[in-house]
Parts: structure tokens; C-alpha cells; sequence
């Protein structure tokens, strides 16, 4: 093959351009389905409504054109340094976007959630254009510490959970928003169009649901893997560094949101913040440990 | 969520009026403790009591062990608060104990009963359905010509090839599934029990160290020989694991071009060990790969410089010669470290300083352009005095205490010097001299033993299998009703219910429907969700 290490990264760099570019016309077909489903969630008027769903599909087509892109890049990315391409922040944002948009696409096959599309989309883009500006390091080999093929299963498993957790906090928000809104128009008062134009509440706390009760065994394998991990390369599998500390957070977060779910009373709003503060402790992780807070884990090469 | 919920439980306990000799206000809180909403508070509560630990500086966290002491030097007013509220040592501060513990009494007090029931329930037929059929999920009636003895046959029949718990009593057909669920869940509650007492183990019987050894070095597993050990309660420190190490050489490769230049791609200490009084063996410790020798494992964690130096006093006698430990101080292993010689005559001698592996000045002063020793320098500079050794407090060989020493100078000016290998430092007024011998490295082991760390390592297992068929699996009933219809044949009634929070598999009911022969139903109404 002609292709060398060289040329790999550099395709790589270009699809995860072009996926970005795509993105970002995803997002305007999105917004503006939004805008229309919002202008017309009050009218009875239908020509809106068909306009705006055709944008939609549109929008749809260019995220799965988008996140195949992104794949790509996440692909050549790994052939470029001959390893599992999530070495260093830049890559795990990369794989991450890619999960976050993989799991919304799943999602959408299943249920008619297309409004979550724009802030999906939104937070992918954000992601990555972090990634080509602030976190971009080049492809090259693993600082040995990291040469552990417990380094494939236990951040795999930590990115896909990720990507589902933002799915499931993407729902929960929209949850809240829409439920706010029920509640109002019931108390005559509505007034939020957006609001208005979003899938029932019930259905977008079914999604968040599903998406936490995916994710969270998930999140419970990744942080026994970085366990099983941590006793192979540093001689104790739990030493409260700041990134296992991290971790732990996010997932007793996580568990008292299912528990919030089972209690009367509790269930819908209020478990409905427990899981915001699970994904914001999830974010914390990703981007606040990794930046600000010196611990062992720090590799994160930027 | 209304508040008369939360207060409800206050209002009905009788405790309070009655006499001293009551329990009622244990078993209120009792119940309290054991309520679900408490369990989730103490989950909150968890969560937010482990975050100082990741903020302030931790004793026993092992990335930094003077972190602590920095801090308290760079906040003197608020860090003996801090260290008063343990927040320098958060996860062994009481007020952390206090909610786990009561969190795990919460949940043994929930789930002890919750497996009575499950036990009851598993060991007695599925419930009778409720009398009013309509009010469950999917209910569905239509009208057969089919006797009613044939279908119920059909229905039971058809629930027990699906795996279903069917008894059937009179006229109706009872099956539930899903028990496992339960099962998952208790299952996984119960082993974080189990995976405390892991835990516990470790922290009770194992122990942790450090030794930092430099090439050619020996160390015998013995508490005197650790930089830092760490033991536990009833660790048997007159029993550790007799082993005794040397360490060969230590190899390191380094990336020479390409983006990641100067980034390691290879650390490995070749050393030779010996296990009792048993033949002496040689192996390659790196990281990931620790030795391991019955369950007392030494992992390679860190490495650096020692540079070989020759310390002559005075009266040119040799009072040092070896190797120092120098710490790295940034990616290029700029290092720095000090050389203490007690015995020089007429007084004793340090020097303190930078050690650089590949030395280039820049407009900083000079530093470390490459990690591998390329072209190592050491700049020092002189101490003459008392290196306050004497007076029994045990002191770290990485810093100097500059109380009574003297740094020499020339025409006022620190005196230092920068050495090539080989080359020699002459201290002014022939104090003494110092030679740079060469290069040596040296390596960091983190030395661990813990008995506990199998069961912990079960229980996570069980732990996960618990929970993903706790969160995975849907337990329901389904219920058929087949009464004797007016003309002639039977009415049948078939209606599900779900004793968790996702609704059961949308096909399931239809499939039972189409067993029995009733109408097909509209595929629209198939609400799915994935497993
Ligand atoms: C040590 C702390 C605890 C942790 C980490 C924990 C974790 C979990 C998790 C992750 C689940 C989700 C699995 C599921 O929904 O089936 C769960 C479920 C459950 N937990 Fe806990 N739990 C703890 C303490 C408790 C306590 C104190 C109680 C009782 C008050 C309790 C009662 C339950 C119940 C009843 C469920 C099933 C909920 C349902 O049916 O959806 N747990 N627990």
C-alpha cells in the first residue's frame, strides 16, 4: 500500500474536517426544522409542518453522513498510530462525539425524538471543534503506562457510556423543559412554543430512561475495568485519584437517579436532576480532571 | 412530591407520647432508615462528600506525597482548619465512615426483606388476576367458539414454551416471569457488602510501600528498607515476604523524531531477585508487568537520574562515592537533588543542584533539551557547616536542612560550577572537591500487598452480572380469563401488568393472542424500547 503513517493522519484530519463541516450543516437543517415545528406548534396549519419535517429528514441524512465521517476519522486515526485510536484527549473527544452521535442515531431508529437532533448535533460540534482546536495532538505512539490492553476495554467502555449518558441527558433536559410546560398549559398559563413543539414528556422520560438504564451498566464496567487496570499497572485497583474519584461521583449520581426513579414522589423531576448532576460530573471528568487537577491519570497530552 | 408525604411517617409515629421504655421511635426510624428515599439522600450525599478529596491535597493519595505539606505552607491560616475537618484525608474521615456506613445499613435493612419476599413469591404460584382485567396493560376480550377447557390448555401451553412460572385455576390462566430480575438485584445490593469486606481486607491486613533503588542497587523486603510503608492495622510487619532484590539495569528508549519526540516508548528494569533462600532469578519489570512474587507485587512507577559522584573532604579523603537520587523535575528530566558528605573533616559538606541530561542554555538559564542523558551536566552549588544530621531527626535525602550550614561563596557571590562527566568541582580555600563520576538511572517501585483484592474482585463481578439483570430483565404477569360465553363457546380476557418501570415486550401479549387464535392485532400499537 502506498498509504504510510503519515498519510493515514493527515485523511484522518480530513475527515474529521469534513465531519465537523457536515455537522454544522446538520445542525441549520435541524434548527430550522425547529424553527418551523416551533412556529407551527400553536397553528393547526399543516404546510409548515411538512416543510419543516422535510428538513428534518435532511438533517437526519447529513448526521449519518456526519458521523460516518467521524468514524473515519476515529479509523484512520488508529491505523496512523497503529493502536486503538483513544490514547490521548484529542482522540477520546473524537470517539466520544462519535459515541454521543452513534447512540442518538440509535435512538432516533427507535423512537421519535428527531427535536433532540439539534442539541445532539450541537454538542457533537462543540466536541469536536474543541478537539481540532484546543486538544489536537498528533498521532504517535502510547507513553508505556498506557500500554495496556486494559486501556482498549476500559475506555471504550467509559466513551460508549458516555455517548449514551449524553443521549440520556439531552432527554432528561428536553424532560424537564417539556414537562414545565405541560404543567403550565395545564395551569392555563402556556406560553413557551418551544416547549410546546416537543415530544410529550412522557416519551422524552422514556428515552432517558432506556438511555440511563443502558448506559449505567456500562459506566459500572468501566470504572471495575480502570479498577482491574489501576491494580495491574499501579498496585492498587482503588486509590482515590482524582480521575477514580471522578468516577465514582458520577456513578452514585447515577445510582441515585434509579433510585429517585422507584421513590414515590421522587420520580420524574426531581430524579431528573440526579441525572443532570451524573452528566455534569461525567463532563467534570472528561474535561475538568484531565485540565485542572493533577493526579496520575494525567495523559491527557495537551 | 408533595410535602404532607414527607412528613407523613412523623405523623404516624407513636413513639414520641408514649414512655421511655418504647420502640416505637426505633422502628420509626428504623423504617425511615430503611426507606428508599433515605437511600437515595445518603446516595447524594455520598456523592457530594467524595468531592473535597479530589480538591485538597490527600495524604494517602499516591500521586504526590508532599502535596499536603505544600499546602499547608502556601495556606498557614486555612489548612489547620482544613486538616481539623479531614479534609485532607477525606475517605478515612469519619464523616465519610458515617455515610457509607449508614448507607449500607439502609441497605441491608431494605434488602433483607426485599429477599424474604422475593423467596415467598418464588416459592407460591403467581397472583389471581385481579377482578377487573380491563384496568391492566394490553388488556384484550374478544369471543371464540372454542371451548373453554381447549383454550386455557392453549394459553398454558404457549406461556410455559415462553419460559413463563403458569399455574392455572379454574377459569383462568396465571404466569409471571422475570423473577431473575429480582434475583439480579438483590444479588448485586448484597455484594456491596462483599465488596466491602474486600476491601476491608486489604486495608486491614495488606500493606503498601515505596523504594526508589538506583542501578545496581539491592533492597530487602523489609520495613527499614522502604522510603515509605504504609501498613495496615494488623499487618504482620515481622512476617513480610522474604525476598531481597538488585536492581541490574534500568533501559529506557525515547522517541528520536517524529511528532512525539522525546516521549518514552520504553521503561524496563532488569533486576535479579531471590524468594527465600531459593535460587536467584532475573526478570524485566515495566510498567503494566509488575513482579510478582507470592501476591507481594512490585510495580515499576517512576524513574530518574543518579548521577555518580566522588566527594572528596578537606583532607582528600573520599567521604561519598555512588550514586544520588536526583528528582525529575519536568518532561526532560531536568532534575535536582542534594549531596550530603557528614563525615568530611573539618566540616561537613553539601551540594545542591540541577542535573540535566541533555544541558542546553537558553534565555531562562539552562535546562533539559532531551530526557535521555545526551549530554548530562550538573550545576552546583556549595554548603559548609553542620548538615544537622546529628540530632536524631530523620531527615529526606532530597532536601537540605540550611539551618547551620554556610553556602560558600566567592567574592560574595554563590560559588557553582557546571560538570561534565569526569570533571571535578574545586571548593575554594580547599574545603573539598567533588567529581562527576557518571550516569546511572534509577527506579521507582510501588511495593503492594493485598490479600482482599479476590474477593473485591468477585464481588465487583457479581456486582455487574446483578446489575445488568436487575436493569436488563422485565418482570410481568399475564393473566387469561376464558369464561363460557352466552351462545356457546368461550369470552376470553388477556391483559399483562408490569412490576417494574418498562413496559413488558410489546409482542408478547400478541404473540399469546395469536396462539389462542384471537384477532391479530394492529402492529402500530407495538410500543418497543430496547432491551
Ligand atoms: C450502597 C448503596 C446503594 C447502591 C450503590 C445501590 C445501587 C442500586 C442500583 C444501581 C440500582 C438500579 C438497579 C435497578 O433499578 O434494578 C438499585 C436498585 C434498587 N435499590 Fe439500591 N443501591 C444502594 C442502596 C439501596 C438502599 C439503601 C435501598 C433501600 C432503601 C435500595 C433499594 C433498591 C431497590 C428497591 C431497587 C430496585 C428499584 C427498582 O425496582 O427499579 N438500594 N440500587
Amino acid at each position: 500500500m502506498i498509504f504510510n503513517e503519515q498519510t493515514w493522519a493527515e485523511l484522518s484530519n480530513g475527515f474529521v474536517y469534513s465531519a465537523i463541516a457536515v455537522y454544522a450543516l446538520a445542525m441549520l437543517m435541524y434548527a430550522a426544522e425547529t424553527a418551523g415545528r416551533v412556529a407551527g406548534a400553536d397553528t393547526v396549519a399543516a404546510r409548515p409542518h411538512a416543510r419543516s419535517a422535510l428538513l428534518g429528514a435532511f438533517g437526519t441524512s447529513l448526521t449519518v453522513l456526519a458521523f460516518l465521517l467521524n468514524l473515519g476519522g476515529v479509523v484512520a486515526r488508529g491505523l496512523a498510530a497503529s493502536r486503538v485510536p483513544w490514547g490521548n484527549m484529542y482522540e477520546f473527544v473524537l470517539v466520544c462525539a462519535l459515541a454521543a452521535g452513534g447512540a442518538y442515531l440509535a435512538f432516533l431508529s427507535k423512537r421519535p425524538i428527531r427535536a433532540f437532533g439539534v442539541w445532539i448535533v450541537a454538542i457533537v460540534l462543540l466536541a469536536l471543534g474543541l478537539a481540532v482546536t484546543v486538544l489536537y495532538a498528533p498521532a504517535g505512539e502510547l507513553v508505556p503506562v498506557l500500554n495496556s490492553y486494559w486501556l482498549v476495554i476500559h475506555v471504550a467502555a467509559a466513551i460508549v457510556g458516555g455517548g449514551v449518558f449524553t443521549v440520556g441527558a439531552v432527554a432528561t433536559g428536553l424532560f424537564l423543559v417539556r414537562r414545565r410546560q405541560e404543567r403550565r398549559m395545564s395551569a392555563g398559563v402556556a406560553r413557551d412554543r418551544y416547549a410546546a413543539s416537543l415530544p410529550a414528556a412522557q416519551t422524552l422520560e422514556q428515552v432517558a430512561h432506556t438511555a440511563h438504564i443502558f448506559a449505567f451498566p456500562i459506566w459500572t464496567f468501566a470504572v471495575i475495568a480502570g479498577a482491574i487496570w489501576a491494580e495491574n499497572s499501579w498496585g492498587r485497583y482503588w486509590g482515590w485519584d482524582p480521575k477514580e474519584t471522578w468516577a465514582f461521583i458520577t456513578w452514585v449520581f447515577y445510582a441515585a437517579y434509579l433510585h429517585a426513579q422507584s421513590t414515590a414522589g421522587w420520580r420524574g423531576v426531581r430524579a431528573s436532576w440526579f441525572a443532570l448532576a451524573g452528566y455534569a460530573a461525567f463532563l467534570f471528568n472528561f474535561f475538568g480532571v484531565n485540565l485542572w487537577i493533577t493526579g496520575l491519570h494525567s495523559y491527557a497530552g495537551v | 412530591m408533595t410535602e404532607t408525604e414527607i412528613a407523613k411517617p412523623e405523623e404516624t409515629s407513636a413513639g414520641r407520647t408514649s414512655t421511655p421504655p418504647s420502640w416505637g421511635w426505633l422502628r420509626w426510624v428504623w423504617r425511615n432508615l430503611t426507606s428508599m428515599r433515605t437511600a437515595v439522600i445518603l446516595l447524594a450525599l455520598l456523592a457530594l462528600a467524595a468531592i473535597p478529596g479530589s480538591l485538597f491535597p490527600q495524604r494517602n493519595v499516591a500521586s504526590d506525597p508532599a502535596a499536603v505539606m505544600q499546602y499547608t505552607q502556601d495556606h498557614p491560616r486555612l489548612a489547620p482548619w482544613l486538616d481539623r475537618l479531614g479534609m485532607f484525608d477525606v475517605y478515612a474521615s469519619p464523616w465519610f465512615a458515617a455515610v457509607y456506613v449508614l448507607l449500607l445499613v439502609s441497605m441491608t435493612g431494605c434488602v433483607l426483606p426485599r429477599s424474604r419476599r422475593l423467596w415467598q413469591s418464588v416459592r407460591s404460584a403467581p397472583p389471581a388476576a385481579p377482578r377487573n382485567l380491563a384496568r391492566m396493560e394490553d388488556h384484550q376480550s374478544w369471543e371464540t367458539a372454542d371451548e373453554p377447557a381447549q383454550v386455557l390448555a392453549t394459553a398454558t401451553a404457549h406461556l410455559r414454551r415462553k419460559r413463563f412460572r403458569v399455574v392455572t385455576e379454574g377459569n383462568e390462566v396465571r404466569a409471571e416471569r422475570g423473577y431473575l430480575r429480582e434475583v439480579g438485584n438483590l444479588a448485586f445490593h448484597l455484594s456491596l457488602l462483599a465488596l466491602l469486606v474486600g476491601i476491608a481486607a486489604g486495608k486491614l491486613i495488606g500493606f503498601e510501600g515505596r523504594v526508589a533503588i538506583a542501578e545496581g542497587g539491592t533492597f530487602a523486603n523489609d520495613r527499614s528498607q522502604y522510603d515509605a510503608f504504609t501498613p495496615s492495622a494488623w499487618t504482620d510487619i515481622d512476617d513480610l515476604e522474604p525476598l531481597s532484590f538488585r536492581l541490574e539495569e534500568f533501559d529506557v528508549s525515547y522517541q528520536t523524531s517524529g511528532p512525539n519526540l522525546g516521549q518514552p516508548s520504553e521503561f524496563a528494569a532488569r533486576v535479579a531477585y531471590r524468594s527465600g533462600s531459593g535460587e536467584e532469578r532475573s526478570t524485566t519489570v515495566k510498567p503494566n508487568h509488575p513482579l510478582n512474587v507470592n501476591e507481594t507485587k512490585f510495580f515499576l512507577t517512576g524513574n530518574g537520574y543518579a548521577p555518580l559522584v566522588t566527594v572528596r573532604d578537606g583532607r582528600g579523603e573520599v567521604v561519598f562515592t555512588g550514586p544520588v537520587l536526583f528528582l525529575p523535575l519536568d518532561g526532560n528530566y531536568a532534575s535536582d537533588g542534594v549531596i550530603k558528605a557528614p563525615d568530611a573533616q573539618p566540616t561537613q559538606l553539601a551540594f545542591e543542584g540541577l542535573f540535566l541530561p541533555t544541558a542546553d542554555v537558553g534565555p531562562q538559564g539552562p535546562y533539559s533539551r532531551f530526557p535521555d542523558a545526551l549530554d548530562p551536566q550538573l550545576f552546583l552549588t556549595a554548603y559548609t557547616g553542620d548538615l544537622g544530621l546529628g540530632d536524631g531527626v530523620p531527615q529526606s535525602v532530597f532536601t537540605l536542612d540550611k539551618d547551620q550550614l554556610t553556602q560558600v561563596k566567592v567574592d560574595g557571590q554563590p560559588f557553582s560550577q557546571a560538570l561534565s562527566v569526569g570533571e571535578t568541582m574545586r571548593l575554594p580555600g580547599g574545603q573539598g572537591t567533588l567529581t562527576f563520576d557518571g550516569v546511572s538511572r534509577f527506579a521507582n517501585f510501588q511495593v503492594a500487598y493485598d490479600p482482599g483484592k479476590e474477593i473485591t474482585l468477585v464481588a465487583a463481578i457479581v456486582m455487574l452480572m446483578g446489575l445488568t439483570a436487575s436493569l436488563g430483565i422485565r418482570r410481568r404477569r399475564i393473566w387469561v380469563r376464558v369464561t363460557p360465553a352466552d351462545g356457546g363457546g368461550s369470552r376470553i380476557e388477556v391483559a399483562g401488568y408490569s412490576l417494574t418501570r418498562r413496559e413488558p415486550p410489546p409482542a408478547e401479549i400478541a404473540d399469546l393472542v395469536t396462539a389462542i387464535r384471537g384477532p391479530v392485532i394492529d402492529a402500530s400499537t407495538s410500543k418497543d424500547s430496547p432491551a
